[in-house]
């Protein structure tokens, strides 16, 4: 099986944020970055299926520089090669045109599935792996939490996830798109080895031309909206905040729990 | 030029999903703005009852897509009719609820358009004509305001509790049948069956008190202080979906959008940053605590109490103060 992996690498939110100096987006500067919390575990489904089918996996990210370190991550636990869509013409797109260009690379590799995450953890689309098979006229599965390879057919069975506890179960003709949901299994760590490994393997970096992509087509300028400003929700709304030390606020809020909310 | 807009609601086995009647209020509300009209599609399989109920609303129509092979949801039937539709009728807008279905299929069917998407849209205002939508990034930490570029149809699902159905203004609405090519549509999906994920033992709906512990707490380990807060409580451990997904907690102890809905009389969250899809199960709570390290994590906006600080030293505290004033 030719296994592709789309990653991307999203800010570490736990942080303190700033709006940007445009008010567009935030200031990245003293951010720390990960992988996006479900392509983890997209990540994690492709390296089992090409271990168990003797198969390969290639990793494909878009994003500025610094993605490249999730790319040599991924690399390290043991995707084959990479390709990094880090052209200024492929960047600052919406899912339409951030996903034209990942079906674009997609499509020259030959590939029996492409798995992505479910969503990803900054700006929340959850569009960008439907986009895709949009591109390539595949079919596609969102929010999935169960893949069965049936390779004598050509078919995955499909586990996915619906709302209030309920699942579809489905078959899907390969090659497909998988949007994997955060949950599907435990992604491993990376072992000295892989990343000593990593280091030689290939980072390729296309650029529109390369892949037969139109620039005005992607990017910014490929996107059918645009982001006119980022802000924190008012502030006033929202919980009383009980100060104090640890103690001091714990006997506050149970004081205020008895005699305010009356509920104990 | 008045604008068109249509809102397609979400069925099954005829009965029309709760978010669909906060998107016709949505739609209603954009018509009234923009100097339009709203209109409804239904897509599905014997839908003469639930056509007849949408059209109880005030809208221009309900345009009915009904045929057998529309019974059960699939990815590429839906987008294919609706973009068959959307192709004739030229909306300006379509709004969906926010719903896994329609995150499903939305996005194939813009990009089989070409059509601008705009997904999980809670409030929009309109600026000279033009309207801009208010969407969460970054987990709800902060709100991007966004614009159709260009033109041509614009897509957008609105999210949970964006809007009230409690608004929905009255009235008698045409129903029109949608006369497509069906036969054309392939599923792109065979749905085998719908099945109930793992049913688990514990109900937490009926939980008087419910401490929900969050991927803040750090560890497996660290469950158990949790535990004893619960039991001064006299309540239950809930979660968020990271600390199950991690196997620290077994899935049905997961609260939220793909886990349980509760409402207890107290809600403690701890170490859990409010997610929207973590907020659809527990924001119906009568009281709610956060108790999170981060001063700017959304749980804050919908909590009630609150305490900035680390987890690890206030639960403790907070169950010590419990066993205090109950021994006064
Ligand atoms: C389709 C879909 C369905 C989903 N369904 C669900 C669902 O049903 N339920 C659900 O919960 N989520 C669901 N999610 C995931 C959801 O989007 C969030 O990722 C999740 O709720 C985050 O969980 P969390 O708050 O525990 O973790 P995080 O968002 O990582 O937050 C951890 C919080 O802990 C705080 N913290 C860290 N250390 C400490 C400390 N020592 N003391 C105090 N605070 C600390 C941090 O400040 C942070 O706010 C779903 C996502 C998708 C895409």
């Amino acid at each position: 099986m030719r296994i592709a992996v789309c990653i991307k690498q999203v800010p570490d939110i736990e942080a303190r944020l700033r709006v940007s100096g445009d008010g567009t987006w935030i200031d990245e500067e003293d951010l720390s970055f990960v992988i996006n919390e479900s392509d983890g575990y997209a990540l994690e489904e492709a390296l089992q299926i090409a271990e168990r089918t003797s198969g390969e996996v290639v990793v494909f990210s878009l994003g500025p520089e610094r993605v490249r370190e999730a790319l040599r991550k991924a690399l390290a636990l043991g995707a084959a090669r990479a390709v990094h869509l880090k052209d200024p013409a492929f960047l600052g797109g919406d899912s339409l045109s951030t996903g034209r260009a990942l079906a674009g690379a997609l499509a020259a590799g030959d590939f029996d599935l492409v798995l992505t995450g479910s969503q990803s953890d900054d700006v929340g689309f959850g569009s960008t792996g439907t986009v895709i098979a949009g591109e390539l006229g595949w079919p596609h599965a969102w929010l999935v939490m169960g893949v069965e390879l049936d390779e004598a057919n050509k078919k995955v069975k499909v586990t996915r996830e619906m709302e209030a506890g309920m699942n579809e179960i489905s078959n899907l003709d390969l090659p497909a798109v998988l949007e994997i949901q955060a949950g599907l299994n435990k992604p491993r760590y990376a072992s000295l080895k892989g990343i000593m490994q990593a280091k030689k393997k290939e980072i390729s970096e296309p650029g529109p031309g390369d892949l037969g992509l139109a620039p005005e087509s992607l990017g910014e300028t490929g996107a059918k909206i645009e982001v006119l400003s980022v802000a924190f929700p008012e502030a006033g709304k929202g919980a009383q905040i009980i100060d104090g030390d640890a103690e001091t606020a714990a006997r506050t809020l149970v004081e205020k729990l008895q005699k305010e909310a009356r509920i104990l | 030029m008045s604008a068109k807009i249509w809102i397609v609601l979400q069925q099954r086995d005829g009965k029309i999903q709760k978010m669909s009647w906060e998107a016709v209020r949505a739609g209603q509300a954009l018509a009234a703005d923009l100097g339009g009209t709203a209109e409804a599609v239904l897509l599905g399989s014997g839908m003469e009852e639930a056509g007849n109920e949408v059209g109880q609303c005030s809208l221009g129509s309900v345009h009915v897509a009904d045929d057998e092979s529309l019974a059960v949801y699939t990815p590429g039937r839906f987008a294919r009719a609706l973009e068959a539709a959307i192709a004739t009728a030229q909306p300006d807008y379509v709004l969906f609820p926010h719903t896994y279905q329609t995150v499903d299929f939305l996005p194939g069917l813009a990009q089989s358009l070409d059509a601008a998407l705009v997904p999980e849209a809670v409030s929009f205002e309109t600026v000279d004509g033009s309207v801009v939508w208010q969407r969460p990034v970054l987990g709800g930490k902060m709100f991007a305001s966004v614009r159709a570029k260009g033109p041509g149809p614009v897509l957008v699902s609105l999210q949970s509790g964006a809007f009230s159905a409690d608004e929905l203004e009255k009235g008698s609405a045409p129903i029109e049948t949608l006369s497509l090519d069906f036969a054309a549509m392939s599923a792109d999906r065979e749905i085998l069956r719908i099945e109930e994920a793992i049913a688990g033992e514990v109900d937490l709906s009926q939980a008087p008190v419910i401490v929900s512990v969050g991927r803040g707490v750090g560890d497996a380990e660290k469950i158990p202080i949790m535990q004893e807060l619960a039991d001064a409580l006299g309540g239950e451990l809930g979660a968020s979906r990271p600390v199950i997904d991690s196997g620290w907690l077994p899935r049905d102890r997961q609260i939220g959008s793909s886990g349980q809905t509760v409402t207890p009389k107290l809600y403690v969250a701890a170490g859990i940053s409010g997610a929207i899809q973590h907020l659809v199960g527990m924001k119906g709570s009568q009281v709610i605590v956060a108790i999170n390290k981060d001063a700017g994590a959304p749980i804050f906006n919908v909590a009630h109490y609150g305490i900035v600080g680390d987890l690890h030293e206030v639960v403790p505290a907070v169950t010590a103060a419990l066993k205090e004033a109950s021994e006064s």
